[in-house]
């Protein structure tokens, strides 16, 4: 599948690239991880994108796909690193991923110094809000994007009135509870005390003992540390009802959860339960290919996939004229996707559902029932945009708690 | 006044799991002074067989065994083929050890996938004692015991038969162990397969509350550094109470003292190394 | 090595950006020099001193967050470097005071805790720092009114570096401090009592070491025009150490060759083989097995021997 471009000189490839036969491949690189701690995620990414192009028979809007892999260990300057050797070296027209908000940031400036669509799954909010990226496109969701919305089902239908939260210490994180405690208490409720336990962190106790005197708990973990934290919970005997945001219920750890888990209410972009044709089909080659239920991360770059071949219609199959591809990337708009209809907003963040889901157990076999369906969820939720992005990004201390 | 109660309990249990996490290194590095950087994986590998072993049907306590079984296998081997030609040489030590846990690492990740893997309860240790009016999980009870029956058996080995007698000369003279001829290459791949066993052991023990997932050799190597940091290396008293006050930094640092979490760990065991450089139990330097 | 063998060389290295094609490349071999550059430094204390550190990624982190916050405050390149390396010596200063209290593990040990301490404080202390967003810079600087922003003027810039922090080497391993250092790796307790003053030349040494660390922290800061965190961490220190003890230590090649293999084994040889991870694994423990002491003395052994 890779062939090996050597250009002859390297005053050549300083140049601007010209203009690629219509004949020729398109050329979509994957930013991924699949070695150390980080593989989780990135192995799924390599699993959506390798079933969407074997779905498309390796061919999208009449032209003949190729698709190149880098594995950028999971660290900054690895992502960089592929990044150059994507573009660089292998000419490709876009790129999918990558995985982690650091890595997104690391190469965020050089690509759009090559003007390379970059189409992610990293939910950084400043991406697509106070720094956009004009290359930028983003099919998933920002970080408070599922929050705001759990946290709206949270004050109006499940009607509690405080809650704890508890998430990884770093940016993710905060974003995820900045976006619910705005919105929760926006709505009436109140956020008592934020958690912030190491990203490492073997023993979840000390903080879960803190959690009480609340009606919930709202956890943001992502990776593998949403399955220990909720053993641990259900260990140390805690009752109160957790609810969670996209990587905390992924659908992808339904197979690792056990009965600890269910009865937990998370809001995601991604839910494996959605009734609609396209999902089916992707559940059905994702269970057939791997074996287990897919989760936001295959899903993600599937429908990475589904925009790419949208746009490429739009173009014409053409690829050369980069200004025409990205308008053309942020112009996609689906009625049917694996999460379901989606458009994208100017700084070319996705506009779509966001589904409330409870883990249930059916048959003996975990799964999601999704309980509501908020569709056209925007990265500002209700707020004005301008409001919105006046306000500073949220983070550890923002908003502050009330005392 | 139920959070401190919670949190004295969870320190010492944490501290069982450690201790049969770090027993073997700080033996291991008691004798054989090699900082050991596989002993992670050895944890990690441990716990992917174990959880291998459940998969095909035998106990959780059976799968334990075998798992530290397996992984002791494994230390034998490496110790008697590569570390063997490596005695005093402690860069080699340094790179051969990292380089086998990038292996190790990469096997797992071939052979058990990316997703985290969560380990049952064994169905006597489900639930939840009462005590005081507090639910403390039956499991990280049975650790302490478990803990405590590895140390007595440990220390029973060390002090009570022949060969820990062997092993405790040569701890403290191992020139001196050679000349009144105890084969010390033997005793090398006994403990390392030792060591290297009971991590594994440890591995198993600890899925129902870690699970296993890609990184966890990463996460727990430290842990078992600061252990032994703490408690002096080559003494089974050492590593015990080390493992103890770890457990109870890590406890009450990461709850009254959240700002710090990062460090609660490492502050203590610079403060330490650079107070007393033997460790708070140790008699000679490290 | 011959006098026509290093002309050679040098003109090989010179002219990288023609022979290698890809300006892939050519950023691949930029980043080889960053990473010699970072190597050699810790050889000082690996190799020359006896002193086995896993903390040295702190000081390469230290250099780019310094290099990193004064840029974006508006600061020019010589205010830049000066400011970096001044913040990499203190630092360097309170690694060496803390850790010379230790030998052997215990010294090793100081070193992992300072670097995990340094980490915690890259991710913790996010008004500094950014916490794991970590910190970009627009530009690249452009001394002398040169622009580095293409690849191969920044290759051609970071070889300038990397020949000096070679001739520094150089110079340091044939003076007498040099020769005291290895002594004190050797025979401590006779150095002592011929009157050297062990402590302070192992707390010099690690000042020397330190700088060139920071030197590479700039550089790479520059290259990647972003830091954060996992910059810092402890793997990136043992994967510095790796390419130490891999190459060879106490030798000037060595540290050298050590970083191109690890460099082209993660960024180049990863695309075609997809465990590169176990590969890199594997060679660490062949080279262990068959050259203990690395691959440089390693294969200048078997070259002798063949003769």
């Amino acid at each position: 599948m890779r062939r090996r471009t050597f250009l002859a000189g390297s005053a050549v490839a300083a140049l601007p690239l010209p203009a690629i036969a219509q004949n020729a491949p398109i050329r979509i690189g994957l930013l991924t991880v699949k070695t150390g701690p980080l593989a989780q995620g990135g192995i799924q990414m390599e699993q959506g994108a390798n079933l969407f192009f074997k779905d498309r028979n390796f061919i999208l809007a009449g032209r003949k796909v190729e698709l190149l892999v880098g594995d950028t260990g999971g660290n900054p300057a690895g992502a960089k690193t592929k990044a150059q050797e994507l573009i660089e070296r292998d000419n490709v027209d876009m790129i999918f991923g990558p995985l982690a908000a650091f890595e997104l940031l690391a190469i965020s400036d050089y690509i759009a110094a090559r003007k390379t669509p970059l189409l992610s799954l990293a939910a950084a909010e400043d991406m697509t809000q106070r720094k956009p990226n004009p290359y930028f496109v983003r099919a998933s969701a920002t970080s408070g994007q599922n929050m705001h919305v759990l946290a709206d089902y949270t004050a109006k239908e499940l009607k509690y009135k405080s809650v704890i939260t508890i998430s990884e210490d770093f940016a993710y994180g905060y974003e995820q509870m900045g976006g619910f405690q705005r919105v929760f208490e926006g709505a009436g409720g109140r956020v008592v005390k934020k958690l912030w336990p190491p990203i490492v962190t073997p023993d979840y106790t000390p903080y879960i003992a803190q959690l009480t005197g609340v009606d919930a708990v709202v956890q943001g973990f992502a990776g593998s540390n949403p399955l220990k934290f909720m053993k641990q919970y259900k260990d140390a005997g805690v009752t109160l009802p957790v609810l969670g945001g996209g990587t905390a219920g992924d659908d992808a750890l339904l197979k690792s959860f056990g009965d600890e888990a269910v009865g937990m209410i998370t809001a995601s972009a991604y839910t494996s339960d959605l009734d609609s044709p396209v999902n089916k089909q992707f559940v059905t080659g994702m269970v057939r290919d791997t074996g287990s239920t897919p989760g936001l991360y295959a899903a993600g770059i599937y429908i990475n996939g589904m925009v790419a071949e949208a746009a490429l219609k739009t173009t014409g199959g053409k690829t050369d004229d980069k200004e025409a591809l990205i308008a053309a990337l942020r112009a996609v708009s689906l009625t049917d996707s694996p999460r379901g209809p989606f458009h994208f907003d100017h700084f070319g963040n996705v506009v779509g559902s966001v589904y409330v889901r409870q883990l249930v157990k059916q048959d003996g076999k975990l799964a999601q029932h999704t309980i509501k369906t908020y569709p056209d969820v925007s990265q500002f939720w209700t707020f004005d945009e301008k409001w919105f992005l006046a306000q500073p990004v949220y983070s550890r201390d923002y908003p502050p708690l009330k005392s | 006044m139920n959070l401190w109660l919670i949190l004295a309990v969870n320190s010492v249990t944490l501290g069982g799991l450690l201790f049969l996490l770090s027993a073997g290194f700080s033996l291991i590095f008691g004798l054989m002074r090699i900082p050991n950087l596989t002993h992670g994986s050895m944890f990690m590998l441990g716990a992917y067989l174990g959880v291998t072993c459940i998969a095909l049907g035998l106990g959780f306590w059976t799968s334990a065994l075998l798992a530290g079984l397996g992984v002791a296998l494994f230390g034998a081997v490496i110790e008697r083929f590569v570390l063997r030609r490596l005695v005093g040489a402690e860069l080699a030590q340094v790179l051969v050890t990292l380089g086998l846990s990038f292996m190790v690492a990469d096997v797992c990740l071939m052979q058990w996938g990316g997703d985290p893997i969560a380990v049952d309860t064994p169905p006597l240790l489900r639930g939840a004692a009462k005590i005081f009016g507090l639910a403390f999980p039956m499991y990280r009870l049975g650790i302490i015991v478990i803990a405590c029956v590895i140390a007595i058996a440990l220390w029973l080995l060390l002090e009570r038969t022949r060969l820990g007698a062997m092993i405790r000369a040569a701890v403290d003279d191992p020139q001196m162990a050679r000349v009144v001829g105890i084969r010390v290459s033997h005793l090398f791949t006994i403990v390392f397969a030792l060591g290297a066993g009971l991590a594994g052991f440890a591995g198993v023990i600890g899925g129902p509350i870690l699970s296993v997932y890609p990184g966890l050799d990463q996460d727990m190597l430290p842990l078992a550094l600061v252990v032994v940091i703490l408690g002096g290396t080559g003494r089974l008293l050492g590593s015990l109470v080390g493992s103890f006050v770890v457990g109870f930094l890590y406890n009450f640092g990461q709850a009254m003292f959240p700002e710090l979490a990062y460090v609660v760990l490492f502050l203590p065991m610079l403060i330490v190394l650079v107070v007393r450089p033997q460790g708070l139990f140790g008699r000679v330097p490290l | 090595m011959k006098p026509a063998a290093l002309v050679i060389a040098l003109l090989l290295l010179v002219a990288v950006p023609f022979w290698v094609g890809n300006s892939f490349y050519v950023n691949i071999a930029a980043q080889i020099l960053i990473y010699a550059v970072l190597a050699l430094g810790l050889n000082v204390l690996v190799g020359y001193a006896g002193l086995v550190t896993l903390g040295h990624a702190a000081l390469f982190g230290v250099a780019a967050y310094a290099g990193a916050t004064l840029i974006n405050a508006g600061h020019g390149p010589v205010v830049v470097a000066i400011g970096a390396l001044g913040a990499t010596l203190i630092a360097t200063a309170i690694f060496a005071v803390l850790a010379l209290r230790g030998t052997g593990l215990g010294f090793v040990m100081i070193t992992v805790a300072l670097g995990q301490i340094a980490w915690g404080i890259a991710y913790r202390w996010i008004s500094l720092t950014n916490g794991d967003n970590g910190i970009s810079i627009n530009t690249r600087p452009a001394p002398f009114g040169l622009s580095l922003a293409s690849a191969n003027a920044f290759y051609w810039a970071t070889l300038v570096v990397f020949l000096i922090t070679v001739g520094a080497m150089a110079i340091f391993v044939a003076s007498p401090f040099g020769a005291a250092l290895c002594g004190m790796r050797d025979q401590p307790r006779r150095m002592t009592a011929l009157g050297y003053n062990v402590w302070l030349t192992r707390f010099l040494a690690f000042l020397f070491s330190g700088f060139w660390s920071g030197v590479a922290g700039l550089l790479y800061l520059y290259y990647n025009q972003f830091i954060s965190p996992q910059t810092v961490a402890l793997s990136a220190s043992a994967e510095a150490l790796l390419m130490v003890i891999a190459g060879g230590t106490a030798t000037l090649l060595g540290p050298i060759v050590g970083a191109g293999l690890v460099i082209i084994m993660k960024d180049v040889a990863s695309a075609y083989i997809e465990r590169w991870n176990f590969v890199l694994g594997a060679i660490f423990v062949l080279i262990v097995v068959f050259m203990p002491e690395g691959l440089v003395p390693g294969v200048a052994r078997v070259w002798r021997r063949r003769r």
